[in-house]
């Protein structure tokens, strides 16, 4: 523990690590990224942004002569996964905005990921090619056929080595299968299934069968006018292939069981907490609306992301969550200015460190927030272009609610709406996060003592 | 002050809203009932007009966010709900009763956004008849369950109510306002006997109607309709 760095102690020391992403302040808007994802094994690290370009970073192999540059991550693929498209019944445009990116766990030599958009999700093959055959009999090396009268030997073609290629193939498309716009998908832990939600429907594939899906979650009412929630996120556990969650505007929980029915309409859990009476308000479902919702990585938990808070909540309690953190209790009073300017209606979303023990979610300002479960203790930092020196470590961040503001804290009139860190992604097992702020994304270690 | 810089969306009907609004900071005081910690009874108009704004804006995407149009619709139907009913319309019954919140947000809404409104909803209803074509394609549901067949209609077409009622019962204004006034001289409306105004502009409004005897109801009708010739019509009978 170093005393005196903010109002706060902090075990862990985060520092600047890498930033990737124009420096211009003029965004374009294609450029912004909308879906921030690592792979089983921290590796690769995915990113989708709003023109429907999937960029993929490979972390270095840690070599003894550079030990400071501990495993940076560099480009190793960029393929663009869904292009605009139109709707000529509807006269609608498709975004090809990538919503989600669900890594496959690796079982080859290559990679497999999920993207999707609004309407279609893809399965993307990633490979690399660093060989290539010579000597075919019956092509030159530029490919173009010999006339087979000049062939008078046989000879055998034998691999050499080329630069490395990384080529990424589109292996399957799921489409078709989806009315209202596409929110999760959730590889299931049998790794032969996998979920697709939207606004109203849940859909189960496999991943070898396109042209079908089977529909476990519907709740779409006969009426629409009776419409009053919606699903906003859904996940698979992380063990028991046969169990998922959903979440629902109102901030509702539901865990089904697809052993119970084929139709998983009926829960066999209900997550909800009370609403507090002396924090009701006009906008208390707008705000307990569950923009996230991840399973622990031990699968005894599920964490839930509202618009001011982050909860924790024990599986095997129903009736309200075991923890409750503030992310930015602040702004519940200017909820009305927030619902003005639609920012009451952004969607955050939460992770998990490897072990379970810290939880990190995105707010404004380019703030973000670590949570840890067994100390209490929680941090604010800012991913900035100001603190980007290699290694620079990161300084907590305050914002100050009425009266003095101290030095170096920020009022609340003074945040900036705008810069909002809606993606955030954990390391599986190390002390990396990657944290997508606007068209930037930004890579912090902790410190290396 | 607290405004977003936001990133660029399409924000026409919006940014009227805003600039409306604007001279109207009561969200910034923090003593005002609709701020404070408290709930308050009743919602100020001013959160009423501006959720209204917010399913207009919402209903006008080509294809709406489900999620924003869900919850500013029960937004909007928890304000109504809170807002005393005015001296002329009957109490306001329960939320998902859909007369009752017509009635009340005529009431409180400008005519003309009533107007726009009734003309967004026949527009809706005709791309929802669209979007249920394809859906027998698309729906992987099990059999038996039922694909709602009629064309839907969200819950917020509840809420703007039946097109021709608030048409004519509170429009009249804005329609008048196309029509070339010229053909409106003040010997036609006899201002002295009957106490109108003489700017026809103005219009006989709900109030005034009594006082507009048939002749001039039926020229009215027939002008509205498109019937009638431009040229000087007989002179009421007074």
């Amino acid at each position: 523990m170093i005393p005196g760095i903010g109002a706060f102690t902090w075990d862990t020391l985060w520092c600047f690590s890498q930033v990737k992403g124009t420096m211009e302040t003029g965004t374009t808007e294609a450029d912004i990224i909308s879906t921030v994802e690592f792979n089983h094994t921290g590796e690769l690290l995915a990113t989708g942004d709003k023109g429907g370009r999937v960029v993929i970073f490979q972390r270095e192999q840690e070599s003894k002569n550079q030990v400071h540059r501990r495993g940076e991550y560099n480009v190793y693929s960029t393929f663009q996964s869904h292009e605009p498209e139109f709707d000529y019944l509807k006269s609608l445009e498709i975004e090809e905005k990538i919503n989600k990116i669900r890594w496959l766990p690796q079982q080859n030599a290559a990679y497999f990921l999920l993207s999707t958009n609004d309407k279609t999700v893809k399965l993307w093959k990633v490979s690399e090619r660093d060989k290539r055959p010579e000597g075919y009999n019956l092509k030159d090396e530029e490919g173009r056929l010999r006339d087979p009268a000049t062939i008078t030997t046989l000879r055998v073609p034998v691999l050499r080595p080329m630069d490395l290629m990384v080529e990424a193939t589109p292996r399957r498309v799921f489409a078709n299968a989806h009315t209202y716009h596409i929110n999760s998908i959730s590889v299931n832990s049998d790794y032969e299934t996998y979920m697709s939600a939207d606004d109203l429907r849940i859909n189960l594939w496999n991943f070898e069968i396109t042209n079908q899906s089977f529909n476990i979650v519907d709740i779409k009412p006969a009426n629409m006018e009776e419409l009053t929630e919606v699903i906003t996120a859904a996940e698979f556990h992380p063990h028991h292939c046969n169990t998922f969650v959903y979440s629902s505007s109102k901030g509702t929980i539901r865990l089904c069981d697809m052993r119970a029915s084929a139709l998983c309409d009926r829960h066999t859990k209900f997550f909800e907490e009370p609403e507090d009476p002396s924090n009701r308000s006009f906008f208390s479902e707008i705000i307990s609306s569950i923009s996230d919702v991840k399973f622990s990585h031990s699968g005894r938990y599920i964490m839930t992301r509202d618009y001011l808070t982050v909860k924790v909540w024990d599986l095997n309690m129903e009736n309200r969550p075991i923890e409750t953190y503030q992310v930015h209790d602040y702004l519940r009073s200017k909820l009305c200015s927030l619902y003005e300017n639609d920012c009451i209606f952004d969607k955050f979303e939460c992770v998990w460190n490897g072990s379970d023990s810290v939880i990190m979610t995105g707010s404004y300002n380019n703030f973000f927030r670590m949570f840890d479960r067994n100390t209490k203790r929680d941090v604010t930092l800012e991913a900035s272009r100001e603190n980007s020196k290699p290694r620079a470590i990161l300084k907590p961040r305050k914002v100050c609610v009425g009266g003095k503001r101290r030095k170096d804290e920020i009022s609340v009139d003074s945040l900036d709406f705008s810069k909002k860190i809606l993606h955030t992604a954990w390391h599986p097992s190390e002390n990396i996060i990657a944290v997508a702020a606007t068209n930037n994304l930004y890579i912090f270690q902790d410190k290396v003592n | 002050m607290m405004l977003s810089k936001g990133l660029k969306r399409k924000r026409e009907e919006e940014e009227e809203g805003k600039e409306a609004l604007a001279v109207d900071t009561w969200w910034l005081d923090p003593g005002h009932p609709a701020v404070a910690q408290a709930p308050p009874a009743v919602a100020s108009s001013s959160l009423f007009d501006l959720s209204v704004l917010k399913l207009h804006h919402s209903l006008r995407q080509s294809e709406p966010d489900l999620r924003h149009l869900v919850l500013v619709v029960n937004t909007l139907r928890r304000i109504q709900a809170s807002m005393a009913p005015t001296a002329a319309l009957p109490p306001v019954p329960s939320p998902p009763t859909a007369p009752g919140i017509a009635d009340n947000l005529l009431a409180s809404s400008d005519a003309a956004l009533s107007a726009s409104m009734a003309s967004l909803l026949e527009d809706l209803s005709h791309i929802e008849g669209l979007s249920q074509a394809p859906q027998p394609l698309v729906d992987e549901g099990p059999p038996g369950r039922p694909t709602g067949g009629a064309p839907p209609s969200l819950g917020a077409l509840d809420l703007l109510g039946p097109a021709t009622g608030c048409l004519l019962d509170d429009g009249l204004e804005g329609l008048f306002e196309d029509i070339d006034t010229s053909m409106y001289d003040s010997e036609l409306w006899a201002p002295a006997s009957e106490g109108h105004k003489s700017s026809p502009e103005d219009g006989p409004g709900k109030e005034e109607a009594p006082e507009l005897d048939e002749a001039e109801l039926d020229y009215l009708m027939d002008v509205l309709v498109g019937t009638q010739a431009l040229e000087r019509p007989p002179g009421p009978g007074r």
